[in-house]
C-alpha cells in the first residue's frame, strides 16, 4: 500500500522539480528584466518582484538603429527559412520517393554538409563574401544562413515525405493526376506538422547567428539583433536589468512561435527524427 | 497469447519497404521509369546552392590552409604559398592535441548527460497524468526555446559572482564557500557551466521526441513481456529500447555534431577562458584563426575539425547508408 502511494507521488514530484529547473532561468529573465535595480542588486534576492518597472526595456531599446536591427533580423530569418525549405521540399521527396543513381553520395554528402564548421570557415567566405564586393548586405547573409540550415531540414523532410503513406500518392495518380498534382495535392497538406517542425530549428539557427554577421557587416545598418545583444552585454555588463531585458526582447519572437508551433511540431518531430 | 507481435517496423517504415512488390503494376512501373532525370531536376536546387555556398567555401577554406595568411596579406590581397607548413606547426605543437583530446571529451560528458537525462525525462513524460505532463512540457518548451545567446546571457546572470542567484542559494544552503564563488576562475567550473547550458537547453529535444517516439509503442509487446514474466527492467531492454534504437541513434548523431560544434556558449561566457584551458576545436580555430588573425593556420584547424568530427561519425554514418542500400 505504502509503495504504490509512493509510486504514484515520486513521478508527480520529480515533474515539479523538473519543471522549475528548465523554467526558472526563463523567469529569472523576464522578473529580473521587470525589477527596479534596487531589487536586482541586492544581498538577498527578490523571487517575485513587487515594484515593477520599464526603465530596462526603454534603455534597451535606446540603442543606436535597433528597429533596423529588428527589421534586419526578421527579414534575414525568415527569407531564408522560407528559401531553405522550398528547396528542400523539392530535393526531399527525391530522396525518399525515388530510386537513382548517386542517391547514397547526395545523403552522404548533405550528412557531411550539416557538420559544416560555419564559425571557422568566416575567414574564407569573408574573402569571397569581399571579392564579390558584397560585404555589409543582407544578400549573402541570407544565402548562408539559408545554406547553414538546408541539410537538415532535407533530411528532416525526408523522414516525413517518406512517413506519407504511398498508396496516397497512387491511388491519387490512378484517379489521372499527374505527379507533380499529386505531390501538391496529397502530399503537401499532410507535410504541414513536417514542415512547421523542421522550419523551428531553422529559426532558432537564423535568428542566432552571431560570428558571420559580425564578420561580414561591419556597418551597423546592416547588422543583426544577436550583435546589438553581445554588444549591449559588452557595454552594459553589470547593469543586469538591462542586459535581462534585451535578452528578453531577443527571445520573445521565438519564444512566441514556439509555443504556437510546439504541438504541431512535437506531434511530427519524431518522425522525421526516426529516418533521421 | 493471441497477438504475437514480432515485427516492430510500424508507421515509419511502412512507406520504405514497399519496393520489392514482385508484380510491377502500371503506376509501379511508370514509376521507375521516371526516375531518368526528374530526381535529379528535383535536386538540382539543392545540390547548387551546396555546391556554391558550401562547397566553394570550403575549397576556399582549404586553399587558404596552404598559404600564409595574415592581417597584411589580407588587406593587400596577396597570396603566399606556405606548403604544408600551416599543419606542420599545427600537428606539431602539443596545443592541438590537447585541444582534440579536451573536445572529444566535451562532447562525449555532454551527449551522455543529454541522451540518458532526456531519454529518463521522456519517459517520465509518458507515465505522467495529463495535467503534469502538460506542466512538465512547459518548461521543456521554455528552455529548448531559449535562443542560445539570450540562455547563455542568463545563465552568465545566474552565476554572477556577485548578485547571482546561484551563488546565494549555495551559500544559504551551507555552503559558505561559494557566496562570492566566480564560475569562470577555473577550467573545470567553467565547464561545470557551460556544460549546464548545454544540457539544460538540448534535453527538451531529446525528452519531447523520445516521448513521443515512445507513445508509438504498440502495447501488445509489453502485454506479452509481462505474460513471459518481464520485469519493468527487462521489458525496458527488451522492448522499449529496440523500439527506440534508430530513434536513439539518430539523436544522438545530431547531439554529437551539434555539441562538439558549440561555439557561442564556450565563446560567451569565457572566451575560452581561463587561460585559453576551455578552448574547444571550434573556439580554437576562431582564436587562432580570427582573434590572433594567423588565418591561414586557422583554415588549418578547421579542416581538421571536420576530419574529427566525421571521425566521430563514421558509424552513424556507415549505418544509415548501409540501411540505405538494404531499402534499394
Amino acid at each position: 500500500m505504502k509503495r504504490s502511494l509512493f509510486g504514484r507521488i515520486w513521478p508527480n514530484l520529480t515533474a515539479v522539480v523538473l519543471f522549475i529547473g528548465f523554467a526558472f532561468p526563463v523567469y529569472w529573465m523576464f522578473s529580473t528584466a521587470f525589477k527596479p535595480t534596487g531589487d536586482i542588486i541586492t544581498d538577498t534576492p527578490v523571487w517575485f518582484p513587487t515594484d515593477i518597472t520599464f526603465e530596462h526595456f526603454k534603455k534597451a531599446m535606446a540603442a543606436d538603429h535597433f528597429w533596423t536591427l529588428v527589421r534586419n533580423s526578421f527579414t534575414v530569418t525568415i527569407v531564408s527559412v522560407v528559401a531553405s525549405l522550398v528547396i528542400a521540399l523539392l530535393a526531399s521527396f527525391a530522396m525518399a520517393r525515388m530510386r537513382f543513381k548517386g542517391r547514397r553520395g547526395i545523403l552522404l554528402t548533405f550528412m557531411i554538409a550539416q557538420m559544416a564548421p560555419w564559425e571557422v570557415m568566416v575567414i574564407a567566405i569573408y574573402m569571397l563574401v569581399r571579392d564579390a564586393d558584397m560585404l555589409n548586405s543582407l544578400v549573402p547573409l541570407t544565402a548562408f544562413y539559408m545554406m547553414m540550415v538546408l541539410p537538415f531540414t532535407i533530411l528532416t523532410l525526408r523522414g516525413y515525405v517518406a512517413a506519407v503513406p504511398k498508396e496516397l500518392e497512387e491511388s491519387a495518380m490512378v484517379d489521372g493526376c499527374t505527379r507533380p498534382q499529386a505531390f501538391r495535392k496529397v502530399i503537401l497538406p499532410l507535410l504541414g506538422p513536417g514542415l512547421m517542425a523542421t522550419s523551428l530549428f531553422g529559426f532558432i539557427t537564423a535568428w542566432n547567428e552571431f560570428p558571420l554577421v559580425l564578420i561580414l557587416n561591419k556597418d551597423i545598418e546592416s547588422q543583426t539583433l544577436p550583435l546589438w545583444l553581445s554588444q549591449f552585454q559588452t557595454a552594459f555588463g553589470d547593469d543586469w536589468g538591462a542586459t535581462m531585458a534585451a535578452s528578453s526582447l531577443f527571445a520573445i519572437p521565438i519564444l512566441i512561435l514556439f509555443i504556437y508551433l510546439q504541438r504541431k511540431a512535437v506531434s511530427g518531430l519524431t518522425d522525421g527524427a526516426v529516418k533521421g | 497469447m493471441s497477438v504475437q507481435t514480432e515485427k516492430a517496423d510500424s508507421v515509419p517504415a511502412a512507406g520504405v519497404r514497399k519496393d520489392d512488390a514482385p508484380s510491377g503494376g502500371p503506376a509501379a512501373s511508370s514509376r521507375g521509369r521516371a526516375g531518368g532525370s526528374a530526381p535529379y531536376l528535383l535536386l538540382v536546387p539543392a545540390l547548387l546552392v551546396t555546391a556554391v555556398l558550401l562547397g566553394y567555401p570550403l575549397v576556399k577554406n582549404g586553399m587558404l590552409s596552404f598559404q600564409n595568411l595574415n592581417p597584411r596579406q589580407l588587406i593587400l590581397h596577396l597570396t603566399e604559398w606556405n606548403g604544408i607548413d600551416n599543419y606542420k606547426e599545427v600537428l606539431g605543437g602539443s596545443d592541438f592535441w590537447r585541444v582534440v583530446e579536451r573536445s572529444v571529451l566535451f562532447t562525449a560528458a555532454n551527449v551522455v548527460l543529454i541522451m540518458v537525462i532526456g531519454m529518463m525525462v521522456g519517459l517520465l513524460l509518458a507515465r505522467l497524468g495529463k495535467k503534469m505532463r502538460l506542466v512538465l512540457m512547459l518548461g521543456l518548451v521554455l528552455a529548448w526555446a531559449m535562443p542560445m545567446i539570450a540562455a547563455t546571457t542568463v545563465y552568465q546572470w545566474l552565476f554572477a559572482q556577485r548578485f547571482g542567484v546561484v551563488n546565494y542559494v549555495l551559500d544559504s544552503l551551507g555552503w559558505h564557500s561559494m557566496a562570492d564563488f566566480n564560475w569562470t576562475s577555473s577550467q573545470l567550473s567553467t565547464f561545470s557551466l557551460v556544460t549546464l547550458v548545454i544540457v539544460w537547453q538540448s534535453i527538451p529535444f531529446v525528452a519531447i521526441n523520445l516521448y513521443a517516439a515512445s507513445t508509438t509503442i504498440p502495447k501488445e509487446l509489453y502485454e506479452a513481456a509481462s505474460l513471459d514474466g518481464a520485469n519493468s527492467w527487462k521489458s525496458f531492454t527488451l522492448v522499449t529500447l529496440p523500439f527506440l534504437k534508430p530513434f536513439l541513434l539518430a539523436t544522438t548523431f545530431l547531439e554529437v555534431i551539434w555539441v562538439f560544434k558549440s561555439f557561442a556558449q564556450l565563446f560567451a561566457i569565457n572566451g575560452g577562458g581561463p587561460d585559453r584551458l576551455t578552448e574547444t576545436l571550434p573556439v580554437y580555430a576562431f582564436v587562432e584563426g580570427v582573434g590572433n588573425q594567423h588565418f591561414g593556420m586557422g583554415a588549418a584547424i578547421s579542416f581538421l575539425t571536420i576530419i574529427v568530427l566525421l571521425a566521430m561519425t563514421a558509424y552513424y554514418l556507415r549505418t544509415v547508408l548501409k540501411q540505405e542500400e538494404d531499402e534499394l
